[in-house]
């Protein structure tokens, strides 16, 4: 098992975490847990959003630059770490926890 | 002195205005000269002197009669004018005039306005050439006249004039002299002309004398050129009256001799008068320099136009996701950078997660607080307030209540039926009376508490009734005597839709005296259909229920969909073992000969009045098309059916969608309207079987049991017969008949069953229907444990209330709560989130035992509590807020609860088995200490030498038994074994 699948599984094992999507720099879907529709509307929007607040940071101090995202909604929340390449999208659902 | 001067400078102005006069009358007398005249005059050579001087004749003669110096003045005005005309005046010298013809002309190339014109008036013509020409044309020639003269001429060239005003007669003249000819082509100068004349004055008057001739001048028309005006601008006109001035004198004076004195001048003061120059004031304004400037500049003009950028735009975009291939995907992921990403991102996303998994930091708590205050036993108001209480004087006095209905769209409506209070003896013996005295289900209006709206009339007392879910006009009852009644009730819906009552509005338009005394009455509706009575149950219908609207069963029980949605099935059940199905569709037989033999029925008998023939198709001969008998898994009777409860519910439609085909659908059957009268019952093969339809169902008996049990028919194993298979268990929990057998609004698999002196909560299992393959998804949930658990009874049981319950019913708002009624007018609350040992609430409501109570939102804010006691009346309470809005997750902490007690349900089976094997165990030990057990476990030889033993010492003892009654010898052996 190769090191990303290993740390999908990682993630996976934890509470309530409903579905992992990394999406490359281009916001297209490399790996995903979920079935194809949800992936490319998470993938997609996540990833406009994922590109606004970095360069919000960015902006308020060139220097900073966004590690982490975390989105909580009613429903679930949405963790976002973005890099250079790639994009890791984690959707967990806290009340299932 | 100036009187004379003056008339000298007038007629100066008079002589010149004479000589212009002249001069514009000029032109036309010379013609009148005689053309010798002329001729004289120049025919000196020298006389280019002369020849300038002739024209001067008129002038010579004015310059005679005034002889002053403006003469000469005026000979150069005369000299501008024309000095040809002056020669015109008169043929030259050595001229002979001449007539040329056009051929002429042409020959010598002196055409008359082409070649000549009158001012290249001359014509050089050789003398050779005139000859030949004279030669050539002889006498026809032109010239011919005059051929003397031209051989004669010296010259070799002839000088030719065209004479165009024809002067000297002829269109031509010719000269034969070289000197005419030379003073023609070059006319002498002007200026020359002058100084000669001024040189020539004293010889020219000599000449002049002989040469001039008085000519008269003409008076011409006078023609206007504006003078006039000026004239009369000049010409004094009176203007007004001449003043008048008389000059008197003493008359003595007159001709009195005059002494003239000297004196000086400056002693005389009235002498003269002196005016003396002044400064005057008037003009001593002083001029103001003012500088200004004035610029032309050209108008300046904004203006604006814009155009719309038509552009192309796309109107509709279709998009599609991009996405890598699986090869791709795999390719990218097994990159290390991809590795590497993962690796440093992973901590950050487990730190998130365990922080989520740790506590919900979103937590709200003010959502939380104050629930307190909601829960029972504080100082909020939690009590049912009496609203309003409904009772017929006539009709529902001393009967009790047995069916409560509200209405299910109209709000504040309310039916109720009633029932004479007497056991089958004291019927039996009231028989005449209880026959005369209609059996009634009273329609009742929040408007009017003291008049029903509406009676129903049945044919028997009605002990359960109810408004068909999709139709409301549609009531179904149960009798007494078993039959099943149907009413419609669609006339008098207005009267119910009416706000209030509508007999009331009727009085005011009726004239006086011809009131109508039934218009005040309530109607009274007939029923329009009752079953068949020997096919209906043999015992009073106590519980009745349309089956939902989207389902129908066939005659195999076999639930299928219901395209009309249409509720058109109404399951009954009686003490008398059995539970019907009913359907309010005509069967296929008896329809189409009804049909056949209706004309004739519209002819002859008609309906009673008031009643709509919406059943009559079904009157008197409707049967039941399923029957459902409730055999006892061991002998001894059956179950008595009191109340039962299936797990379909009104509006849900979730069995639809998992419905199977089960062949092609049967439009007609949905389409053509009056389903009452439409469709077949029971044919199942057109329409979609819904698997997931439960047929199992919960039955309370009278003998207070809870039976669970299949509606479908199967085949008996014993008897081979098609029928309803034995339940699946029943279970006596009640010490009394059960009166309620009701499904929680909010589970679906939640019964609350009252009856006796206690009730319980039962939970259905799903698990039981092998037969049904969607059950399978529910089977892994449940485990084989809590499904004996489930089998084993109910999951809460109350303890043995003192007082008899009559009734039961689900809140429909609150999960955790119910409404319990009793014998002496109370009704229970009870809260399973509150407590599970006693009511929360406990509440008198009424003197007199009640009978039934069916709680209602009338709206959100408005639930209502509907009681009927066994005194006829009935009681609208109204509910508390605590009881009528859920507490925040109360649906999951009643599902919690149920869960856990089932689970409590699960340990006491295995308690169960687990006390049994104990048990038995204690016996052992306890035989053991007494002696009669072995403490060793015997081998089967050891237990057949025992059992030896024992019959031998059984033996012996009948021996000797035998032998003390004589009947044997004493000394007789046994028989060995």
């Amino acid at each position: 098992m190769s090191e990303v699948e290993e740390t999908i599984k990682r993630i996976q094992s934890h509470k309530g975490v409903s579905g992992i999507i990394i999406v490359n720099a281009d916001g297209i879907p490399i790996r995903t847990t979920l079935d194809n529709s949800t992936t490319v509307q998470y993938s997609g929007l996540i990833h406009q959003l994922a590109a606004k607040a970095k360069s919000t940071v960015r902006d308020l101090d060139p220097q900073n630059d966004l590690t982490f995202l975390r989105i909580r909604s009613k429903k679930h929340e949405i963790m976002v770490a973005p890099d250079n390449e790639y994009l890791l999208i984690v959707i967990q659902n806290p009340n299932a926890v | 002195m100036s009187d004379t001067e003056g008339k000298e400078v007038s007629d100066k102005e008079k002589e010149h205005s004479e000589e212009k006069e002249m001069d514009t009358a000029k032109s036309p007398k010379p013609r009148k000269t005689p053309p010798s005249s002329g001729k004289s005059s120049p025919k000196k050579p020298g006389s280019a002197k002369s020849g300038t001087m002739t024209p001067k004749s008129p002038a010579g003669s004015r310059g005679r009669a005034t002889p002053k110096s403006k003469g000469k003045r005026e000979e150069i005005k005369m000299e501008t004018p024309a000095p040809e005309e002056e020669e015109d005046a008169t043929l030259p010298d050595h001229c002979e005039p001449i007539f040329l013809s056009s051929k002429t002309q042409t020959i010598f190339s002196c055409v008359c306005d082409s070649d000549v014109t009158k001012e290249n008036r001359f014509k050089i013509i050789p003398k050779a050439a005139i000859l030949e020409d004279l030669h050539n044309r002889a006498g026809v020639c032109d010239f011919h006249p005059i051929k003397n003269k031209i051989i004669e001429y010296p010259g070799e060239e002839f000088l030719l004039v065209y004479d165009r005003d024809f002067k000297f007669g002829q269109n031509f003249y010719i000269c034969f002299s070289e000197e005419t000819k030379e003073k023609l082509l070059h006319p002498p100068k002007k200026e020359g002309e002058v100084v000669e004349g001024e040189g020539g004055v004293p010889g020219e008057e000599a000449e002049d004398t002989t040469v001039y001739k008085y000519v008269p001048p003409q008076s011409k028309e006078w023609v206007s050129h504006g003078s006039e005006k000026e004239i009369k601008e000049e010409s004094v006109v009176e203007m007004r009256r001449r003043l008048k001035v008389s000059v008197r004198r003493k008359r003595k004076l007159f001709g009195a001799p005059c002494k003239f004195t000297d004196r000086n001048v400056g002693d005389a003061k009235d002498g003269y008068v002196e005016c003396t120059s002044y400064k005057d004031k008037t003009f001593d304004l002083q001029k103001i320099e003012l500088d200004k400037g004035i610029q032309a500049i050209p108008w300046f003009m904004d203006s604006g136009t814009q155009t719309e950028w038509k552009y192309p735009r796309n109107a509709n975009t279709q998009y599609y996701p991009r996405e890598f291939s699986q090869h791709e995907q795999q390719e990218i992921l097994k990159k290390k950078q991809t590795g590497t990403f993962m690796d440093g991102v992973c901590p950050r996303f487990q730190l998130a997660l365990q922080q989520n998994e740790i506590m919900d930091v979103f937590f709200n708590d003010w959502l939380n607080l104050g629930e307190a205050d909601n829960t029972f036993g504080s100082k909020a108001d939690n009590h049912l307030k009496e609203y309003q209480s409904f009772a017929d004087l006539q009709f529902s006095k001393e009967k009790k209540i047995t069916d409560i209905q509200w209405h299910p769209t109209i709000k504040g409506i309310v039916a109720v039926s009633v029932a004479e209070k007497l056991t089958f003896d004291e019927r039996i013996d009231n028989a005449s009376k209880v026959i005369m005295t209609p059996s009634l289900i009273l329609i009742w209006s929040f408007t009017d508490p003291i008049n029903p709206q509406l009676f129903l009339e049945a044919p028997d007392d009605i002990h359960s009734f109810q408004f068909c879910p999709s139709n409301p006009n549609i009531i179904a009852g149960g009798c007494q005597n078993g039959q099943l009644v149907l009413w419609d009730i669609s006339a008098h819906a207005d009267r119910l839709k009416q706000p209030r009552g509508g007999n009331r509005n009727k009085r005011a338009t009726v004239l006086p005296g011809f009131e109508d005394p039934n218009a005040l009455k309530t109607p009274i509706v007939r029923y329009c259909a009752v079953s068949s009575i020997e096919n209906s149950h043999h015992a009073p219908i106590t519980d009745i229920m349309w089956l939902p609207d989207h389902v129908e069963i066939n005659r195999m029980g076999v639930p299928q969909e219901n395209k009309g949605f249409e509720s058109c099935q109404i399951f009954t059940c009686a003490t008398d073992n059995c539970i019907l199905v009913w359907d309010t569709r005509p069967t296929k037989g008896p329809q189409q000969q009804q049909q056949g033999a209706k004309p004739k029925d519209k002819d002859g008998t008609k309906n009673p009045i008031g009643v709509p023939d919406t059943f009559k198709h079904l009157d008197l001969t409707w049967k039941p098309m399923l029957k459902v008998h409730l055999h006892k898994s061991e002998p001894g009777g059956d179950h008595a059916p009191t109340k039962f409860s299936i797990a379909e519910k009104q509006g849900d439609r979730g069995a639809l969608s998992k419905a199977t085909d089960g062949g092609v659908p049967d439009k007609e059957a949905s389409v053509t309207g009056g389903y009452f009268q439409s469709g077949k019952p029971g044919s199942g093969r057109e329409k979609r079987t819904l698997q997931t339809v439960k047929t199992h169902f919960f039955v309370g008996t009278e003998d207070g049991e809870v039976v669970y049990v299949d509606w479908m028919p199967q085949k008996d194993q014993d008897t081979g017969k098609i029928q309803t298979p034995k339940p699946d268990f029943y279970h006596t929990m009640h010490d009394g008949p059960i009166m309620t057998v009701q499904r929680s609004p909010f589970f679906m698999d939640i019964l609350l069953v009252v009856g006796g002196w206690n009730f319980t909560i039962w939970k259905e299992a799903v698990v039981i229907d092998k037969n049904n393959p969607s059950s399978a998804e529910s089977l892994k949930t449940l485990n084989v444990a809590e499904n004996d658990a489930l089998k084993s009874g109910p999951i809460l049981q109350s303890a043995p209330n003192p007082i008899r319950m009559t009734s039961g019913f689900w809140s429909p708002s609150r999960p955790g709560v119910f409404y319990i009624s009793k014998v002496d007018g109370s009704v229970d609350v009870w809260d399973l989130l509150d407590k599970t040992h006693e009511p929360s609430i406990t509440q008198s409501v009424s003197p007199s035992a009640i009978t039934k109570i069916y709680p209602h939102a009338v709206s959100h804010k408005q639930h209502l509590l509907a009681v009927g006691d066994s005194s006829g009346t009935l009681h609208i309470l109204e509910i508390p807020w605590s009881l009528r809005l859920p507490a925040p997750n109360e649906v999951t902490g009643v599902a919690n609860y149920f869960e856990r007690e089932v689970k409590r349900r699960g340990f006491v089976v295995q308690r169960w088995d687990f006390r049994e094997h104990e048990k038995r165990e204690l016996e052992a030990e306890a035989k053991k200490k007494a002696g009669i057990a072995p403490n060793v476990l015997l081998t089967d030889e050891e237990i057949e030498y025992r059992l030896k033993l024992e019959y031998q010492a059984y033996m012996e003892a009948e021996g000797n038994f035998l032998r003390e009654l004589g009947i044997t010898k004493e000394e007789e052996p046994l028989p060995q074994t």
